[in-house]
């Protein structure tokens, strides 16, 4: 049994020391916060099963026909994969006052499309398909001359959305509401006929 | 007197608009608690904690879980090995599902100790009483939803249970289920249940929990209410401010529990089975029922009382009782003292025994129901109840000696 | 006196003495432990390529993928593709089973169940036990064998190969029957070799122990990281909890 203390001196109030506890409790307290809050915060990164899904796709470029476009999912986009004919590669110099960023150097592509083709072979040309705009599907329009497009239209690319037109090599046209090239994914080939997307030519990594 | 500083001048703004100072000075430096609190006193506000714990993990886990018949299973593993620290979600949930039922048995036991159910608390212990009943409904729910073995025949049994009721029984059950057997429209609206009504449930509960305790203050380990002898400055003698004396014993608490939690998640996360139990491991099965069904520990005193009757209707009805008797305590109880530290020794011998006999019956249930555990589940189950049949007469007989005037205090 | 400390420290002991009672079941002559080392990991490889070689025939692991079980177990991307990854799969695809499953319904009666769990649902004793007590019986048996563990299974014994096939040595052993008259049963005494396999015991216990230890990996693949996390949490929170005891005692000598 306690007898409650009569005692009229209570001891001084060490500030100093509570501060400094106080200090030492909330910081330990709040560094523990953080710790905790990694394992919710990574558990939003793409999963094992995303990651897999999200894989380097191969592509057999013999399926495709010259003049002709294929698309693929890769990463939960489109990919278009188009076979140019010497005469789509023909038109790509013509028109440079017309584009936004003829040499896309405000444009987004891996080192090895920073060309005039776009391409590490120019004949295959790789694109993400998605609007630089908003990120609508753009549409083929490869036939040159096609004047529902625009005036000396050389072939290339239309958007539906918002009117954006892009050439053969994915290059923005002037007077669009898009004002980058259209991106271009980590890509390489394994011999002459196997284009793989998502491994790097450069750093010959998955990206 | 407004002030010059900035932060004094959006202060008052602020509280103009919303009274944080005020509530502030009511409910933790101007609310004052009992200064003789033990052991018995940390588990109220660890429990808030496993609950904010449940509802954080639970969330995050609902963003991978996929509920119904086709995807529960599979989701539940693709959480554990493919979403980044899944495992620990995972984990942490179905550890704290059984932490959360540890803690509030230790708080509803202090309220058997000291009679914090006794006038003017009856109220709070009523509505802490709907707590643990929409907790154990929740719990219930949450087992079925991975849709193991053990999800499936838990919920065949429990769910069957509602067809011994006269009458509505059959339609009852198929009601329930909302089909004629459990499946998918089963475990889609346990999912809803338990991811949205029950925790708003719950969380109203809790809420109204706190302002009937803060209502009519705090009991203490010796019965005395210390708002009977004041100071004069109109304060308790007894008491002291919650903030900083409590916040700050509380936050010891929180970090001695979040330590033991941590060792059971990291090391022992199954607990020999007993947390997650081996047959849930096996995707549901309506052919194969496990060799022994049991539901989770925290539900077992209550299902050794219904398996020791051999009449399954009269079973289902004493297991309905035995929940049900808790919600009487503060009029059983008839003694004028509210601790056990100041009734005799027939009090403290009958206390005794009936936390010893919920111990015994929660291993009983988690025992196959032959040989000797038959007999001792009767036992047991006998003395379960009589602990309630006797409470009024031993309590009225020696609860009634002399207190102490001023709570007993140790510093510390 | 009796306080409330005797009455909570009656209800702790009552619940020990359950729960030690509890465990003293009566184990039969042949069952053994496990014994898992899931941080072995050249046991772990060894098992995996056994599973392979000998179980994922009938049984998949579909819960867990090739590329995961190669990371985990530190096995090199060539060694993966040659000896893991199934003809036409991927390495990032889940660990399938050969033979289709409306085949195994065909010749088994019921499909062989997926692994990946079962370690966790029956237990890698038991596991480890199934393949240590196969036995001839040839009478009772239209595969010529039984076991011990699983009496009765419709799993043959697909490691005669390597351990042979042992026999069972049996005692009659006798006790009281239902009606109080002597009753006397057949009980494990030992095991005698008899069928010899290409294996020595040891090799092959070793065997069974590898390839157990893969399955309890496979059944909870992230244990390891777990533990080792945990460590650093509970140092963490031990820390903790003392500074706030610490600020705690301070604040608390104001209250006598």
């Amino acid at each position: 049994m306690s007898d409650h203390a009569a005692d009229d001196t209570v001891p001084e109030v060490d500030e100093s020391r509570r501060k400094f506890l106080i200090a030492a409790t909330a910081g330990t307290g709040a560094v523990g916060a953080v710790l905790t809050a990694v394992p919710f915060v990574a558990s939003w990164q793409p999963s094992e099963s995303a990651r897999a899904a999200g894989l380097p796709t191969e592509i057999d470029l013999s399926k495709i026909e010259p003049g002709q476009m294929a698309t693929f999912f890769w990463r939960k986009q489109q990919i278009y994969v188009v076979k140019r004919t010497p005469e789509m590669l023909a038109s790509l110099p013509s028109h440079d006052a017309e584009l936004k960023d003829a040499k896309s150097e405000d444009s987004d592509q891996p080192a090895y499309a920073k060309n005039d083709s776009r391409a590490i072979k120019p004949e295959v040309l790789v694109l993400i398909g998605t609007c630089t705009h908003l990120g609508c599907l753009p549409k083929t329009r490869f036939t040159p001359g096609d004047a529902s497009v625009m005036a000396n239209w050389p072939g290339g690319f239309f958007c539906p959305c918002h009117g954006s037109k892009f050439d053969l090599a994915g290059r923005v046209f002037q007077g669009s509401p898009a004002s980058v090239n259209l991106r271009i994914p980590p890509y390489s080939f394994e011999g002459d006929n196997k284009l793989i997307i998502g491994v790097d030519a450069e750093h010959k990594g998955v990206a | 007197m407004s002030t010059v500083i900035k932060s004094g001048g959006f202060r008052a703004w602020f509280n103009k608009r919303l009274p944080v100072d005020q509530f502030v000075a009511d409910q933790l430096t101007g609310y004052y608690a009992p200064k003789n609190f033990n052991i018995w006193y940390f588990f109220g506000s660890l429990a808030l904690l496993v609950f904010v714990m449940q509802i954080v993990t639970g969330i995050f886990i609902t963003m991978h879980f996929k509920p119904g018949e086709a995807n529960a299973f599979n989701s539940v593993e693709y959480l554990r090995r493919e979403v980044p620290y899944g495992w620990l979600l995972q984990y942490m949930h179905a550890v704290g599902a059984s932490f959360f039922f540890i803690v509030v048995y230790l708080h509803m036991a202090r309220a058997f100790l000291y009679g914090s159910y006794k006038a003017p608390r009856e109220l709070l212990w009523v509505i802490g009483m709907l707590v643990y009943l929409a907790l154990m409904a929740e719990a219930f729910m949450g087992y079925v939803l991975p849709y193991g073995n053990m999800s499936y025949w838990g919920a065949q049994v429990i769910i069957n249970l509602f067809g011994t009721i006269p009458g509505i029984g059959p339609d009852l059950v198929e009601w329930i289920r909302g089909d004629y057997g459990i499946g998918d429209a089963t475990l889609t609206r346990f999912f809803s249940l338990h991811v949205i009504a029950l925790p708003f449930i719950l969380a109203l509960l809790i809420g109204l929990h706190l302002v009937a305790l803060r209502q009519v203050g705090s009991n203490n380990p010796d019965g005395i209410e210390i708002k009977e002898k004041l100071g004069p400055d109109g304060k308790p003698l007894d008491g002291i401010p919650f903030h900083p004396y409590y916040t700050l014993k509380d936050i010891v608490g929180v970090g001695l529990f979040l330590t033991l939690f941590a060792i059971v998640v990291f090391f022992i996360p199954t607990f020999g089975g007993l947390f997650m139990e081996a047959p849930n491991f096996e995707p549901a099965n309506p052919v194969s029922t496990p060799e022994h069904i049991a539901p989770v520990w925290y539900f077992t005193p209550y299902y050794a009382i219904l398996r020791a009757v051999p009449d399954q209707k009269i079973g289902a009805l004493l297991m309905a009782l035995s929940v049900a008797a808790f919600l009487f305590m503060p009029w059983l109880d008839r003694a004028q003292n509210k601790s056990i530290r100041y009734r005799g020794i027939a009090s403290k011998l009958l206390l005794g025994t009936f936390f010893v006999t919920f111990c015994v019956l929660m291993w009983l249930g988690l025992k196959p129901a032959d040989g000797i555990y038959v007999l001792l589940a009767r036992i047991f189950t006998g003395l379960y109840f009589a602990f309630f049949i006797l409470l009024p007469f031993v309590s009225k007989a020696d609860g009634n000696g002399p207190v102490p005037d001023r709570v007993t205090y140790n510093a510390h | 006196m009796l306080t409330s400390k005797h009455v909570v420290i009656l209800a702790l002991l009552s619940v020990a003495g359950a729960v030690s009672a509890n465990e003293g079941g009566h184990a039969a002559g042949w069952e053994r432990q496990a014994d898992n080392e899931i941080a072995n990991l050249p046991s772990l490889q060894r098992g995996a390529r056994n599973f392979m070689n000998y179980c994922s025939g009938c049984h998949s692991l579909k819960y867990i993928r090739y590329s995961r079980v190669a990371a985990d177990l530190k096995i090199p991307d060539n060694l993966r593709d040659e000896f893991l990854v199934k003809p036409g799969a991927k390495f990032s695809d889940y660990i399938k089973a050969s033979m289709p499953e409306k085949d195994a319904v065909d010749w088994f009666g019921k499909a062989p169940p997926d692994l990946s769990l079962v370690a966790r649902s029956r237990g890698s004793d038991w596991i480890f036990n199934l393949w240590m007590t196969y036995y001839a019986d040839p009478a009772s048996r239209q595969t010529g064998v039984n076991n011990l563990q699983f009496p009765g299974t419709a799993m043959p014994h697909v490691l005669a190969g390597l351990q042979g096939v042992q026999t069972v040595v049996w005692k009659g052993v006798e006790h009281k029957g239902e009606d109080g008259k002597p009753v006397v049963t057949k009980e494990f005494e030992t095991f005698e070799p008899g069928v010899a396999g290409s294996l020595t015991p040891v090799k092959y216990e070793e065997f069974v122990r590898d390839t157990v230890n893969f399955l309890q990996y496979v059944s909870d693949p992230t244990q390891l990281e777990r533990e080792g996390l945990g460590i650093w949490v509970v140092l963490f929170l031990l820390m903790f909890t003392g500074v706030a005891y610490m600020l705690k005692k301070e604040y608390w000598k104001d209250v006598t």
